[in-house]
């Protein structure tokens, strides 16, 4: 039964396009059609001349790829953001799972303060606590080398020696982001039926079988969704060096973004810099995959 | 017995947390609030001996602090009223409306989810360079005035719109311009509400982006003018903890007058996976 479109059926089957196409133009533009521009750039030596005057581009095929390889400050970034990413998220997921496991246990009163308070760190300024966080690992004024050492411990040079200034960047982030997971875990916890435990309950299974074999299996979808999220969030690293410790000390902290961000716009390799966000892309999408298809072999298990 | 135990266990220790997590943000306010050089003592006091409003006076009198609020809230007001305009648009049709190519075109977009936004950033700022938008309101503020998250976010609630009452509307005559504005939006409210609130935060916290973009001293955003203050008044905590303060309290009590819709929007923004 095909019908030929009269006028009226004809505006009816187009009737969506003044609505979506200012939201898909804006997306083209300052999106799609970027990205696809990182991908050409990438495969020229666009930098401050080629700014100044377009003439001066050249096209120099995987060459900034190659560069990138041979580059130890690019090796020395993605180290530094593979051992915050290792710390970092372990880290955060077990923090996000605790605090969702106690705000929604039974026994728990004031709920609804209990989680807004420990979100509340989520919705602040990165710039503004990292700021404040600076003040409370300072080396002679700090809070937190008072503390340690009132617990016997020594102090800790944490912006200033390179092996501690990662694990210092991290703490500010967990404590930071935690919350986020928090909350999606919490949701999920929330969806499991109350049957299911009554009847581990009545199998005589305690509170430590009933989280082993009820609640963690099934909350295996909802982690592996956190855990794809925080792994390619904390890959992003930024703000945190650049206001905690400017890369420093030792360029310890320099994340791959940050080499992005100082080719680009410090030096204005903007072509090498192109790559090197290509790079990180292509590293998230991989481990994103990888997480994915292990979570699948788990749930399979 | 053993009951009680239990439930002090574990409201102490989720009090315990609760304060661990909120103490870096009172201390804050804490520090803000002392005189130069208080906090730089040992051990760290915990409470001004005698608060001041100084450094909250000095900063929107000698280091242009208005000026950068005005900036943040120029760009995240106008980012986010654009954005609910485009987006409820935009979600409504690919929920609601046909024209050709509309499911490939969703596919594209989702797929684009994938790509971090820092791909984006060095092609953008030629772009933008060439359009004589680098340091303007409008640089920081078109890229994120649609996104694809905000066309997802509307599109799943319009889903569930009754197609019986749009057809009812257009039986009556009335304009696909007319049943969006009067009959879709008011529907339509609780999620952009929702999409509101978390293009305002993300604006107003936003760093990297406006750290390229806004060049000029006087265009800054607040968390770049902090970044930079805190960068030439090293020793001065006081007075940073003081604009730290400024930049997180209106963010912070929006969500908590609103956090209702933003930990909803979180839910939904999650499910995607």
């Amino acid at each position: 039964m095909s019908r030929r479109p009269d006028k009226q059926g004809f505006s009816q089957a187009q009737s969506g396009w003044p609505f979506a196409a200012p939201a898909l133009l804006l997306i083209g533009v300052f999106f799609l059609l970027p990205v696809i521009g990182a991908l050409l750039l990438s495969f020229t030596d666009f930098d401050l001349y080629a700014l100044a005057d377009i003439s001066n581009l050249r096209l120099v095929g995987l060459h900034n790829y190659q560069t990138l390889l041979i580059t130890p400050m690019f090796w020395k970034a993605l180290g530094n953001t593979t051992v915050f990413v290792i710390l970092g998220v372990p880290l955060s997921l077990i923090a996000s799972l605790g605090t969702a496991l106690l705000v929604n246990s039974r026994l728990t009163r004031f709920k609804g303060f209990f989680r807004t308070a420990l979100f509340a760190p989520v919705v602040t300024t990165l710039v503004a606590v990292a700021l404040n966080w600076r003040y409370m690992l300072h080396t002679r004024y700090g809070l937190i080398n008072y503390l340690l050492t009132h617990l016997g411990l020594p102090a800790i040079d944490w912006l200033g020696d390179p092996h501690w200034s990662m694990p210092a960047i991290v703490l500010l982030a967990v404590w930071k982001n935690f919350g986020y997971n928090m909350i999606i875990l919490l949701a999920a916890l929330q969806n499991i039926p109350e049957d299911l435990y009554e009847a581990a309950r009545l199998e005589g299974a305690g509170a430590w079988h009933c989280l082993r074999r009820v609640t963690l299996p099934l909350l295996v979808p909802t982690l592996t969704l956190v855990s794809i999220l925080t792994v390619s969030g904390y890959f992003q690293l930024f703000a945190e060096p650049y206001v905690m410790t400017q890369g420093g000390p030792l360029q310890s902290t320099v994340s791959v973004l940050y080499f992005m961000f100082e080719q680009g716009f410090k030096w204005w390799n903007l072509g090498f810099a192109s790559a090197v966000a290509f790079v990180l892309f292509a590293l998230i999408l991989v481990l994103t995959m990888l997480q994915m298809r292990l979570a699948r072999r788990l749930g399979e298990v | 017995m053993k009951q009680r135990a239990l439930i002090w266990l574990v409201n102490g220790s989720l009090t315990l947390l609760a304060l661990l997590t909120l103490f870096p943000l009172l201390w804050m306010v804490s520090v803000a609030l002392m005189p130069t050089g208080a906090s730089a003592s040992y051990p760290p006091p915990l409470l001004p001996a005698r608060a001041t409003l100084s450094h909250f006076h000095d900063l929107f009198a000698q280091q242009h602090m208005g000026r950068y609020f005005l900036n943040s809230l120029i760009v995240a007001t106008s980012a986010t009223l654009l954005a609910l305009l485009l987006n409820a648009m935009a979600g409504y049709a690919f929920a609601k409306l046909r024209f050709g190519g509309r499911d490939t075109i969703y596919a594209v977009l989702l797929a684009g989810l994938l790509i971090p936004a820092q791909v984006t950033m060095i092609p953008l700022f030629g772009l933008l360079k060439v359009m004589g938008l680098v340091n303007s309101y409008a640089g920081a503020v078109l890229p994120s005035a649609a996104s694809i998250f905000g066309i997802f976010l509307v599109r799943q609630y319009a889903l569930a719109i009754p197609e019986d009452l749009l057809d009812a509307a257009r039986i009556d005559g009335a304009s696909e311009w007319r049943i969006f504005r009067s009959v879709v939006l008011p529907l339509l409210v609780p999620i952009l509400v929702t999409l509101g609130i978390f293009v305002f935060l993300a604006t107003w916290n936003d760093f990297m982006w406006p750290l390229i973009v806004l060049t000029g001293r006087d265009m800054q955003t607040l968390p770049v003018a902090l970044a930079g203050l805190a960068r030439e008044h090293v020793q001065d905590n006081e007075m940073m903890m003081a604009g730290a303060v400024v930049t997180v309290l209106p963010v912070l009590a929006l969500f908590l007058v609103l956090q209702r819709f933003y930990l909803r929007g979180i839910l939904l923004g999650s499910i995607k996976g």
